[in-house]
């Protein structure tokens, strides 16, 4: 008799929980932490910096905008030096069964935050193994000099250096604002690393639980300083194989998933009872020539394999259309984007009499690295390469394919070990600064991100004098003369900016898929 | 017996001193690291670098590196991973449990179907019975089971919608972990029948293929060494003496017929690891063994080294246990 | 020999997996005549088209094509190299490094039994596949690396084979004799003994072909082994896996060539050992 009520109880709790709405997303791997500083991979900004907690200012959902975050206004000093920030008031933390809070949010967890990954006599530095990649990734350790707490609402930041792409930096995941009381509660718990694994924040969604590579549950912040989000339950179901993410979005197991494979997608579409977002993405993908090593030195043997690809194929074979030509290093949707660049066409002949002139009249014989991981920027490389080598053929240049499984790869195309190698980037903050200067500076070759490894000072004179300029209309000329420059210098054959795109059950509304490929639930609501 | 106990111990630890020794070498023998591989396409500046390999402990030379690594290792330290931060023994705990629920299952179900068919066969010999156990077996041994598993996915699941596609419970079942092994967790939790059902059902298929191998290789075993035992002369004897048919082939013949299908059993149970790699890669099963393969890829070498320790560790106590099993049903065994 | 045929003979399942392993064996030498195509050879116009059986197919791909449009029959048979390929370089890499191993860990002594011993118990404490993986992830994923990492997880089955048949036969009066002769360790052991130990040898190696074509395919299916467009089982099971649903066929058909190959390989070495093991063959 016990056990049926026990069974009619639950069935009690089970149909009040289905009435109450549940969002669950099928995301492609597990989160490595709950703490955003600490990690590098998207499954854990999902999961946490856009769930759990805010940052700063923030990124406009759907675009690369920034606009006010936990910080209601700022103001940059005439130096560019200093950037003082006004706090929002009445912001409540999260709580929990380990965690009540007895304040609001203030200036002493944004000191926490950014000291914390900054100082390394903080109390937490060396609490969860104390790297924080993209931190240093970044270079904000070099960048910021001192963060100072004006009053309990007003931070200032003082810089080292004039850097422009600064407040995008702080709208970055690993900007995001943690609780400094929490963290002094389990620093007296001695638990200091619950920090990391029960995160608490400010953000729409409350940690609830995790099993490890499987489920991750959040519920509705119902304090929330936007207001409530539309759903109560908040579900990330861990699905690493896209083709059973599918099968399980077909089910009605999954109100949204991640990374759809392009082959199920044209079934996708067909699916009146799915739905399908595609947006341009923030992304390039490229093959990089190494310049360092002839015969990619000469200007002319690069331009003449520009002319040999017949990159228009590639978009159609590869991202199966799902992408646009891309002529410039930077997508079309980042401001200082040079339409008026040449780009250059698919000639064999116009390449063979470039290769002439550059004293290779026959061609000759060369080596590609293709991509070993399947990207948005580029979904098959092996594919790819094929293709290439078939349309560098005809020119005269005999290529063979390499590959590496991916650490390997980073670390010797690093150390400029490749020829030609396939690369490519998905923005972090929208600003051009993020593909230029990381991409083509000068002082990304030492760091191994300039595959082409290509220091052209010309080029790398506009891109540091727009890196320490504010205003954005220099900046904007400065970036257009680089691209014209880029251009004709030619290092990367520039192939494509994928589009990104999600499969959602068909009661899904409010979703908005954004450029950087990351997740926000806050106003997804369920008809 | 005591002192052979002994002596048996003692040559555990040379093999795990060994295989830590093995696993840490090699892995730090792949290309590529750890820190290469966090900073992805973005790189990272050489200073950069060095300083967070200095964090990692990832500078010191690699005697010391191992040296550390055994020394915390004595005391049940096994590291931090270096892609979650957090205690390697901590991460592989609450993965464990998985792999040995699966594992555990399939062996069981192994035995359940193994067993009597094994006797049935040995019994009933050159019967149809015989010879369908014999050739079913025999696909079974021979089975590539990750090829088995997606046979089986497609038909159990996507056509039939019998079990679901992945995963080890339902959704709707938010169940506080107790043990970690969810068939337990969920028969006292709050979720009462309905998250059992939904946890068996999660289970079935993910065992069924993990169990094919075992179940073939047990069924083999028995019928093959309960023929062999049947044909000695001890049983003839008991035979002769007028005891029953069925009281010597219990009696005698099994008993003596469970020493073989002891080893097997023992050497199976380690080697479901290795099937559990390709089973949890197939069913997405949240197990040590994905984690692993995982961790290789991203070069987290305090993963790798802590990991195999522990598995090393299992299977060679595996191991041990076995030859005592193997001494107490054979006793003749002790003297030598 | 002549007693072992006879024995064979006798055996019904020992002749069926004969018959088949020849079978494959023939396919694979003359895959060239055998596939209608070239298995790298890719017709863009012709993207998984299904079997001869179902609709939509085109009698110029019998088994239909993959997604990049290769014939896969022509693939499949081109495969039946690969594997055997892998099969054999395992066996012979395994029987040749074990059988050494063993024979030094029988008649050396025992310091040295106890460095093989300790070395072999070693490799068996180590998850195998994983081992595996990460000998592949550092010599490079390609077939020979397979072959090398393959060999090594397989090795102390041999060893520990061979040991123990050399063990029973040390102590047999030909040995003495020999022994108390003076004879060298190389005329008592290579000579003398091996050829004695031959028939566990010979099982072992047959069920090591079956066990290296599985291990590879294995391989290939968690994407380590072959690289594409090698047509290595395997890998092409792994490649399709995302058409499971739309084109089943190329999932399919791969599994079925390997279980069948392996299953073939299996009937062999259970009829080879029930000829030439005298224990079993008593029965």
């Amino acid at each position: 008799m016990n056990r049926i009520f026990a069974i009619l109880a639950v069935l009690m709790v089970f149909s009040q929980a289905q009435a109450a709405k549940t969002f669950v997303y099928c995301s492609e791997g597990s989160p490595s932490s709950f703490n955003p500083q600490l990690a590098t991979d998207g499954p854990t900004f999902n999961a946490s910096s856009h769930t759990v907690y805010n940052q700063l200012v923030q990124f406009k959902t759907g675009s690369t905008e920034v606009e006010p975050g936990l910080a209601e206004s700022w103001v940059i000093s005439k130096d560019g030096l200093t950037f003082t920030f006004k706090l929002r008031k009445g912001v409540k933390f999260h709580s929990s069964e380990s965690f009540k809070p007895t304040r609001e949010f203030n200036a002493d967890d944004v000191l926490f935050s950014v000291n914390r990954q900054r100082e390394t006599t903080h109390p937490y530095a060396k609490v969860s193994g104390g790297s924080y990649e993209y931190f240093q990734g970044m270079e904000m350790g070099k960048i910021i000099k001192d963060v100072k707490k004006v009053d309990e609402h007003t931070v200032q930041f003082i810089l080292a250096q004039k850097e422009a792409p600064f407040l995008a930096n702080l709208a970055m995941d690993f900007a995001s604002i943690l609780s400094a009381e929490y963290g002094d509660v389990m620093l007296k718990a001695k638990t200091p690393e619950k920090m990391d694994t029960a995160p608490i924040g400010t953000g729409p969604f409350v940690f609830k639980s995790y099993q490890k590579d499987t489920i991750i549950r959040y519920s509705a912040n119902e304090t929330y300083w936007k207001g409530k989000p539309a759903i109560e339950n908040l579900i990330f179901s861990i699905t690493p194989d896209a083709s059973v993410r599918y099968q399980k979005l077909k089910a009605g197991e999954c109100n949204l998933i991640a990374e759809p494979s392009p082959a199920d997608l044209p079934a996708m579409k067909g699916n009146n009872k799915l739905q399908v977002f595609e947006k341009e993405g923030l992304n390039i993908g490229y093959l990089a020539l190494n310049t360092e090593k002839p015969p990619f030195d000469k200007q002319l043997v690069r331009q003449a394999i520009m002319h040999a690809l017949n990159r228009g194929a590639y978009i159609d074979a590869i991202y199966m259309g799902r992408a646009t030509l891309a002529k410039n290093p930077i997508p079309p949707s980042i401001w200082s984007y040079n339409n008026s660049t040449q780009d250059y066409d698919y000639n064999i002949e116009k390449a063979k009499e470039l290769l002439k002139k550059a004293g290779y009249p026959n061609g000759f014989e060369t080596e590609m690295w293709t991509l070993p991981v399947s990207r948005p920027y580029n979904p098959s490389g092996k594919k790819m390469g094929e293709m290439m080598q078939a349309d560098l053929a005809k020119v005269g240049i005999k290529v063979k394919l390499v590959t590496y499984d991916w650490p390997t790869y980073l670390e010797k195309s690093k150390k400029g070990e490749h020829q030609m190698i396939q690369m490519g980037w998905t923005g972090d903050n929208g600003d051009p600064d993020n593909f230029f200067n990381v991409l083509l500076g000068c002082s990304a070759v030492k760091a191994g991100s300039n595959l082409a490894r290509w220091c052209f000072k010309p080029f790398n004179d506009l891109v540091q004098k727009a890196k320490q300029t504010t205003d954005i209309k220099q900046r904007t000329a400065f970036y257009m003369k680089a691209q014209d420059i880029f251009k004709s210098e030619a290092p990367w054959a520039t192939l494509a900016h994928a589009r990104v795109y999600r499969a959602l059950s068909g009661n899904v509304t409010g979703y908005q898929i954004h450029p950087f490929g990351t997740e926000n639930f806050e106003k997804v609501d369920i008809k | 017996m005591a002192l052979s106990v002994l002596k048996k111990f003692l040559t555990v630890i040379p093999t795990l001193i060994g295989a830590s020794l093995i696993a840490f070498a090699l892995i730090r023998m792949v290309p590529g690291d750890p820190v290469t591989n966090l900073l992805g396409e973005r790189g990272g500046d050489p200073a950069v670098v060095a300083e967070m390999n200095q964090k990692l402990g990832l500078d010191k030379p690699a005697w010391e590196q191992y040296f550390i690594f055994i020394k915390n290792a004595c005391v049940g330290d096994m590291g931090t991973s270096i892609v979650s931060k957090r205690p390697v023994s901590e991460e592989f705990w609450s993965r464990f449990p998985a792999t040995l629920e699966l594992s555990v299952v399939s062996m069981v179900w192994a035995l359940v179907l193994g067993l009597p068919f094994g006797i049935l066969a040995a019994l009933k010999r050159n019967s149809v019975l015989d010879y369908a156990v014999i050739g079913t077996s025999l696909i079974g041994y021979s089975m590539p089971i990750f090829w088995w598993g997606l046979i089986l996915v497609i038909f159990f699941s996507v056509n039939l919608g019998w079990f679901p596609v992945s995963g080890r419970i339902g959704i709707e079942y938010d169940l506080v972990s107790k043990t970690g092994f969810l068939l337990i967790d969920s028969w006292f939790g709050e979720g009462g029948f309905l998250a059992f059902k939904s946890a068996v059902k999660h289970l079935v298929l993910p065992a069924l293929v993990l169990g094919t191998i075992p179940l073939a290789v047990i069924a083999r075993m028995t019928r093959s060494s309960l023929l062999e035992v049947l044909g000695e002369d001890f049983v003839r004897t008991a035979k002769a003496k007028g005891l029953s048919h069925y009281r010597v082939v219990i009696i005698h013949a099994l008993r003596n017929a469970l020493i073989p299908i002891v080893t097997v059993f023992g050497l199976l149970f380690g080697s479901l690891l290795t099937g559990a790699i390709l089973t949890e890669t197939i069913f997405s099963w949240p197990g040590v063994g994905r984690w692993l393969v995982k961790s290789v890829e991203a070069r987290d070498y305090p993963v790798i080294q802590g990991g195999v320790l522990y598995i090393a560790s299992m299977v060679v106590l595996l191991n041990l246990v076995i030859d005592f099993m193997y001494m107490w049903v054979y006793p003749k065994m002790r003297s030598k | 020999m002549i007693e072992f045929w006879g024995l064979f003979k006798q055996n019904r399942g020992a002749l069926i997996g004969l018959w088949l392993v020849g079978l494959v064996g023939v396919v694979a030498l003359l895959a060239p005549w055998l596939a209608p195509h070239d298995p790298t050879e890719v017709f863009a116009e012709a993207l998984k088209l299904p079997p001869f059986w179902a609709e939509g197919a085109q009698a110029k791909f019998l088994l239909g094509t993959d997604d990049v449009g290769r014939d896969l029959l022509s693939r499949l048979i081109y495969g039946s190299r690969v594997s055997l390929g892998i099969g054999f370089l395992v066996v012979v890499f395994t029987t040749s490094v074990g059988t050494l191993l063993g024979l030094f860990a029988a008649s050396l002594g025992s310091f040295v039994e106890n460095l093989i011993l300790r070395l072999m118990d070693i490799l068996m404490a180590l998850p195998s596949l994983l081992l595996a993986i990460v000998v592949v992830a550092i010599l490079g994923p390609s077939l020979i690396n397979t072959v090398i990492a393959v060999s090594i997880v397989s090795l102390p089955n041999v060893v520990r084979i061979v040991r123990a048949s050399v063990l029973v036969e040390k102590n047999k009066n030909y040995v003495l004799a020999s022994k108390s002769f003076g004879a060298t360790w190389f005329h008592i052991y290579v000579k003398n003994v091996l050829p004695n130990c031959l028939a566990p040898l010979l099982v072992q190696a047959t069920f090591g072909f079956s066990d290296g074509i599985l291990n590879a395919a294995a391989f290939g299916f968690l994407g380590l082994g072959a690289q594409p467009p090698t047509p290595e089982w395997g890998t092409m099971l792994s490649d399709s896996r995302s058409f499971i649903e739309s084109s089943p066929w190329l999932v399919t058909l791969p599994g079925l060539c390997i279980l069948i190959v392996v299953i073939s390989f299996n009937i062999l070495g259970d009829g080879l050992r029930d000829a030439l093991d005298p224990k079993t063959r008593r029965i």
